[in-house]
């Protein structure tokens, strides 16, 4: 296992080496070694706490790592600047865990938020591109509404709808199934499917959720201890031998549990 | 000895993170300074806040101010009466409204009202991910928050100031009519022979000040809420305590400095 398709240089998306983070005495991440190529869909697994959430901040430029490196298109993110992170965001759709949507703004402005951040546009247009948003999550004629008005499922799929809304090319997913009911949650596996075939985005989903990464993922990882442990395909995963996969697949489904460091992310 | 080791430790934890506090809202000045001077400029949204800071705020300012005013009237007439001096209560009311209370008060007031609305409110948004949220689009936080809140407090207390030394005087008035028997249009050439424009000036000019402590500390705490619900309670209280505790240190120090201008 680890061995990987002989791709391309620029066919990998994400590329992370060797990054360290941590916060305070508590050591995250230990040196993440992991490639995403364009259009596929990588799942990190792990147990809460693993430090999955902060893997992904670091990857959107919400948190400076210790040490490593992050290229996005080759590009090194690590130790860039507030205002050239703003360029590397506009290609970074994120799926927040508990949805976080701007609760003073109607669902519509939520959707046009990115759309408006990054460029002059029509008053027309721009309700054109939020009600296909809309219209892709399966939400439509809810523009006016208030997210204090949905279900945590309509939540999650605005959220969805705002991470794509101005076209990026890589979407990360926090958590997108926690929290919600079976139902809701396998329709969420769905959409990001839909969203990887129809716009071709390049997504990390991380989860603890063991049937979810087996439905969306085109690889798996598992975070062990700070570090990238097992590194596969879904099949090699079913098929590993692997004591630290087999003890992760058995014990499903894993309890979340509360995470206990400051920065408040799992 | 191990209770003074743990004693030492709590001191230096506690400077520790005081330092660091200090050193966050410095730089969270610094970096609301530069924002606020680049476009877009955030207009909708500062008169939103206005409208959240100002209007809202009418009502509390206006019955603190007319029963200061009033009980200074009341106490002073108690103190002046023993030197027969009690013709006196409008200078003594409109100058301390004028010069102190009005704007020391009001910023007191608003550090309780806007204060703990403002770190509640960036608080929450801290916890539940959407400030990471903001980042994440691409947006800056101090621009899209911060900016609009520190000036509409700026822009905002010195109005209401004038709407608390008006309403002070006022106050001071009724009492001066209806208890000390003096006549209102006597009481109000007193108060116009009394202040002088300096009087005016040295009392709005420190509310600008005012307002951007109130601005600045409220939203410092809120971005920085750490530890879900509990941790934005801990931090409402937190703005409450110091926004109050630095106006008034900062009263003293600005007054000084208006009596050397």
């Amino acid at each position: 296992m680890g061995s990987r398709g002989n791709g391309s240089e620029s066919d990998v998306m994400i590329a992370i080496r060797g990054l360290r983070i941590g916060f305070d005495e508590l050591k995250v991440l230990r040196g993440i070694d992991l490639e995403v190529r364009r259009g596929e869909t990588l799942c990190v697994l792990g147990g809460s706490g693993c430090g999955k959430s902060v893997m992904l901040k670091c990857i959107a430029g919400l948190y400076t790592p210790d040490a490593g490196e992050i290229r996005i298109e080759g590009e090194n993110i690590v130790g860039m600047s507030e205002r050239d992170l703003v360029d590397v965001r506009k290609k970074i759709g994120f799926v927040f865990q508990n949805s976080a949507l701007f609760d003073s703004l109607t669902v519509f402005e939520n959707v046009a938020y990115p759309v408006r951040e990054h460029r002059k546009i029509a008053d027309e247009a721009l309700a054109r591109i939020v009600a296909e948003r809309l219209a892709l999550v399966g939400l439509e004629g809810t523009e006016e509404k208030y997210p204090a008005e949905l279900s945590g499922g309509m939540r999650k799929r605005v959220a969805f709808a705002r991470a794509v809304a101005s076209d990026p090319a890589i979407v990360l997913y926090d958590e997108p199934t926690t929290g919600l009911d079976p139902q809701n949650a396998r329709r969420i596996d769905l959409l990001i499917r839909e969203l990887q075939a129809m716009l071709g985005v390049t997504g990390i989903v991380v989860t603890h959720d063991i049937s979810s990464a087996f439905a969306v993922a085109d690889h798996l990882a598992l975070m062990v201890e700070g570090r990238i442990g097992v590194h596969g395909t879904p099949d090699e995963f079913r098929s590993s031998a692997e004591p630290t996969v087999r003890e992760f697949l058995s014990a499903r489904p894993v309890p979340p549990a509360e995470p206990a460091q400051s920065g408040g992310a799992t | 000895m191990t209770a003074l080791q743990g004693a030492l430790r709590m001191m230096t934890d506690a400077s520790r993170r005081f330092l660091s506090d200090i050193g966050g809202l410095t730089y969270l000045c610094v970096e609301t300074a530069a924002a606020a001077l680049k476009p877009p400029l955030q207009i909708r949204e500062t008169i939103r806040q206005m409208d959240e800071i100002g209007t809202k705020s009418l009502s509390i300012v206006s019955i603190t101010a007319l029963f200061t005013g009033m009980v200074l009237a009341l106490q002073t007439a108690v103190g002046l009466t023993r030197f027969g001096a009690k013709l006196y209560v409008g200078s003594i009311v409109s100058m301390a409204m004028v010069r102190e209370l009005g704007p020391t008060l009001t910023a007191v007031i608003l550090a309780g009202r806007v204060g703990a609305g403002i770190t509640a409110e960036l608080g929450s948004m801290a916890v539940t991910e959407q400030v990471d949220a903001l980042r994440s689009i691409g947006a800056s936080p101090v621009q899209k928050l911060v900016v609009p809140r520190v000036l509409a407090c700026i822009l905002v207390l010195p109005a209401l100031t004038v709407l608390a030394d008006a309403l002070g005087i006022f106050g001071g008035m009724v009492i001066g009519t209806s208890e000390l028997h003096v006549n209102w249009h006597f009481y109000l050439r007193t108060v116009r022979d009394t202040l002088v424009i300096q009087d005016v000036m040295s009392g709005i000019g420190k509310s600008p000040f005012f307002g951007f402590i109130i601005g600045t500390i409220a939203c410092y705490n809120g971005l920085s809420t750490r530890g879900g619900t509990q941790g934005v309670g801990r931090a409402t209280t937190k703005t409450v305590v110091s926004a109050s505790i630095a106006i008034l240190v900062s009263d003293f120090f600005l007054t000084k400095l208006f009596l050397l201008l």
